[in-house]
């Protein structure tokens, strides 16, 4: 745990929320929801999504009115709803999830862009929006060459750029919607440690993260919601990542270590010295019949890279990839889902599924095969293979032709695999199957891998969350810099003992 | 430096083509390497440039106008009838009237695109229709060829004979050009009007959450296209000597073509006027080669569109793509 750095944190709230409702078509998003944030603190905000957060984020920052009744104080003034404006003017600043950024523009022109906002033409004026964006950068400490286009940038990069923006405007409350659910641990820390500056110089600092342990390092406080009302407000010291689960959705989670020996079962995959420089190199490992390998490792660990070699979308430049003991090659993705390799990607939201495509069309898109009648696609046996896998995953579905991007992260993950099972395979690759999906529904995300692997499928489980691979599968391979550096056995090895080795 | 030619690739790219093709050219024939040529070159490419600039605007706000070149022929008949009214006019009426008629038509576009939310490609492709189907019916194909005389007259501005006995000239339509392309610059890359259309086009959403005005952004691209077109359709029927209703029909493709060259994404947010200069000039240079080598003008569709497909080839990938296992780096 952290210094909270109690010294500068007020004791007077500067923002202070009493009496928010809002209600959406009927449906209650807040119930009398209350809030507190203090100069100089970092205080969580947490809860499952649709819990209220955005919501109540786009209350405090003017997008959303509450219904009449709320209070809204901020730096001593009233209000019975924001305006994004007014927000603005006072100095509350949001930095999305989506970020909002230009990428074809230059990191000076993201950071000053207010430089060229305004109704009325004027010159740019390059130079101050340089010497802008070079002061905002140096606040939280990064060099960057402010002249190149941010899409030379990597994500962490952007989301730096993306906080630099949001502080020119002498920020006195900032909001940061999960800023590091796609950064590396190191970028992670990084990021951390720049909140701790931006806390440290009396900002208030509202954070959003799905990564509990975070939550727990950075934030003094915690607030939790569950189902748009408040759950409680909960100092972070003495905090533990279970109580925050148990908290967040009022259930209680037992974590076990699932692993079973299975090295009686005939080898699924084996792979012999497959290596591709740059990327991985002299991979070896099997992955037997009904057994869950699991692989960890930091972010550009070479670990896609791998499993999209295995997926035949990467060559790789030598070794050998054999699947029940006949060597393959694939020229492409569409052979290896003959040989039976399927791979659920790590991008659910643009590669995983089709989001504005119906649930039905989505599910069958990898085994479009299976439901021709007569060389033409039979609606017919679409819906019923459509049935029987929503019924065999369990998933929530309204209509089989609504739109995937109705559902929430846990469901679409459902369906993902779902698509992947229809293809009848011997072997799955589940990279990150747990991005953007609630604490709740990742037990039931596993439970689903852990039945798969019962039945006889061959699993290959990639996370970055040491913690899931130890518990959900039979065998943990740690990666680092595109080679394999560990092997440990989860039922000898202890957690911590993996996950210094990782995070070292 | 490394910056330079990193953020200007596609320039850079454009220009080395431009060197070799040139190289090439004027080892196979002998007039092709001369002064008088060069200023032929630019005579020749002035009107293009003209609508490259403008059509630049559109792609960078990310939209595409299909209806620019037959726009520009209806404004070339309309401005000519109107002289016609107001007794023959000069220069100055003459480029008011065209490019106030331009701007009108441009507009029509943008008032599509915003207010019905049609997506550009469409709207343009209706007003396409419209415009050339009106302009047809209404001249049922009858050219223009009494225009006022400041009109066809050849306004050169410079002149000068090279010692290698070629002349080089500075014509009004270059003067035009000049004007035309360093307004665009301005516009785009000085103004914080030109910045706000970069960033609507590289991210409407983001863009639309600062408060930046997506109407007036549509207004202002296709307005200013519209006066391009208006420009580049007046100076046109000045470097033809007359008005013709189907002189500029298929132009559009050709201009969309060069400006796409030139960097222009489209899907918005990017581009330069350099490259778009840069790919009407390597198109003109190709079919100028061609013409001094003596190749037949029926090859000349097929020539031009393999140079466009190798020029976006080279400046689209990085070299080290096209070698496999180097340069990807570990991670991503």
């Amino acid at each position: 745990m952290h210094q909270a750095t109690s010294a500068t944190v007020g004791e007077k709230p500067l923002l202070s929320l009493r009496n928010i409702n809002m209600t959406f078509g009927g449906v209650k998003a807040l119930k009398n929801v209350s809030f507190e944030g203090r100069p100089g603190e970092v205080h969580c905000l947490a809860g499952e999504n649709g819990c209220g957060k955005s919501t109540l984020i786009k209350v405090i920052t003017g997008v959303y009115r509450p219904a009449d009744g709320a209070v809204i104080e901020y730096d001593g003034e009233i209000y019975s709803h924001m305006s994004p404006v007014t927000a603005q003017d006072r100095g509350i600043q949001v930095i999305w999830q989506d970020l909002a950024l230009f990428p074809e523009m230059s990191v000076a022109e993201n950071i000053a862009f207010h430089e060229v906002l305004g109704r009325r033409p004027r010159l740019v004026d390059y130079n101050r929006m340089r010497r802008i964006a070079i002061d905002a950068l140096a606040r939280l400490g990064v060099t960057l060459d402010v002249e190149l286009p941010l899409k030379e940038y990597a994500i962490a990069q952007r989301q730096i750029v993306a906080i630099a923006r949001a502080l020119i405007g002498e920020a006195k409350l900032v909001f940061m919607d999960e800023p590091t659910a796609s950064l590396t641990q190191s970028e992670t820390d990084h990021l951390l440690e720049i909140v701790r500056t931006l806390s440290a110089s009396g900002v208030a600092v509202v954070f959003v993260s799905h990564r509990l342990a975070e939550v727990l390092e950075i934030s003094s406080r915690i607030t939790v919601l569950r189902d748009g009302a408040l759950v409680g407000v909960y100092p972070a010291a003495g905090m533990t990542q279970s109580r925050i689960t148990e908290l967040m959705t009022g259930k209680t989670f037992d974590q076990h270590v699932r692993a079973r020996p299975r090295d009686d079962q005939p080898v699924v995959l084996e792979v012999r010295g497959l290596t591709r420089p740059g990327q991985f190199e002299d991979i070896s490992l099997t992955v037997r019949r009904g057994e869950t390998v699991g692989i960890t490792g930091l972010l550009g660990a070479g670990r896609t890279e791998l499993a999209l070699a295995l997926f035949g979308m990467l060559k790789p430049a030598s070794g050998a990839i054999s699947i029940e003991g006949k060597e393959v090659r694939f020229g492409s993705n569409r052979d290896a889902i003959k040989a039976g390799v399927a791979y659920l990607s790590e991008d659910r939201l643009s590669l995983g599924l089709i989001q504005p495509q119906a649930i039905a069309d989505n599910l069958v898109i990898a085994s479009l095969r299976k439901i021709l009648s007569g060389g033409l696609l039979s609606e017919d046996r679409k819906r019923s293979l459509v049935s029987r896998w929503i019924a065999d995953l369990g998933v929530r579905i309204g209509r089989q032709a609504d739109a995937i991007s109705t559902l929430s992260g846990g469901n679409q993950q459902r369906v993902a695999i779902a698509k992947w099972l229809a293809t009848d395979p011997k072997l799955l690759i589940l990279d990150c199957p747990t991005v953007g999906v609630d604490v709740g529904a990742r037990a039931g995300i596993f439970d689903i891998v852990a039945r798969l692997a019962e039945s006889g499928l061959a699993i290959i489980l990639i996370s970055d969350e040491v913690p899931e691979v130890y518990f959900n599968a039979d065998r943990v391979l740690h990666m680092a810099q595109g080679r394999i550096v560990g092997t440990y056995d989860p039922r000898q090895a202890r957690l911590e003992e993996i996950e210094a080795a990782v995070y070292a | 430096m490394r910056s330079l030619i990193r953020t200007h690739a596609t320039e850079f790219s454009l220009l080395a083509v431009i060197v070799i093709i040139s190289t090439v050219l004027s080892v196979a024939t002998a007039n092709f390497f001369s002064l008088g040529n060069a200023f032929d070159l630019l005579n020749i490419s002035a009107v293009n440039i003209i609508f490259a600039v403008g059509l630049l605007v559109v792609l960078i706000a990310g939209g595409i106008d299909i209806s620019f070149a037959v726009a520009a022929s209806v404004v070339q008949y309309c401005t000519a009838i109107a002289l016609g009214w107001i007794g023959g006019g000069g220069w100055i009426s003459g480029l008011l009237i065209a490019g106030s008629l331009g701007v009108l038509l441009g507009c029509l576009n943008a008032f599509l695109i915003h207010r019905f939310r049609i997506i550009s490609i469409v709207a343009t492709i209706s007003t396409f229709n419209i415009y050339f189907g009106l302009l047809m019916f209404f001249t049922r194909g009858v050219s223009i060829y009494d225009l006022p005389e400041w009109l066809t007259d050849r306004v050169i501005l410079f002149e000068q004979e090279m010692p290698d006995g070629t002349w080089i000239e500075i014509t009004l339509p270059v003067l035009v050009m000049v004007i035309c392309v360093v307004a665009t610059w301005m516009l785009i890359t000085r103004t914080t009007i030109g910045r706000q259309l970069y960033a609507f086009g590289d991210n409407p959403e983001g863009a639309r959450r600062f408060g930046i005005n997506i109407g007036a952004m549509q207004f202002i691209a296709f307005g200013w296209l519209g006066l391009m077109a208006g420009i580049g359709g007046l100076i046109q029927a000045h470097y033809a000597q007359e008005v013709v209703p189907n002189a500029l029909y298929g132009r559009e493709l050709d201009v969309l073509a060069a400006v796409v060259l030139g960097g222009a994404r489209l899907g918005g947010g990017k581009g330069s006027v350099l490259g778009c200069v840069l790919g009407v000039l390597l198109i003109s240079i190709t079919q100028n080669g061609l013409n001094l080598m003596g190749v037949s003008p029926f090859a000349f569709k097929m020539i031009v569109g393999a140079i466009i497909l190798v020029a976006i080839t080279l400046s689209n990938t990085r070299i080290e793509r096209l070698l496999p296992f180097v340069g990807r780096g570990a991670g991503r």
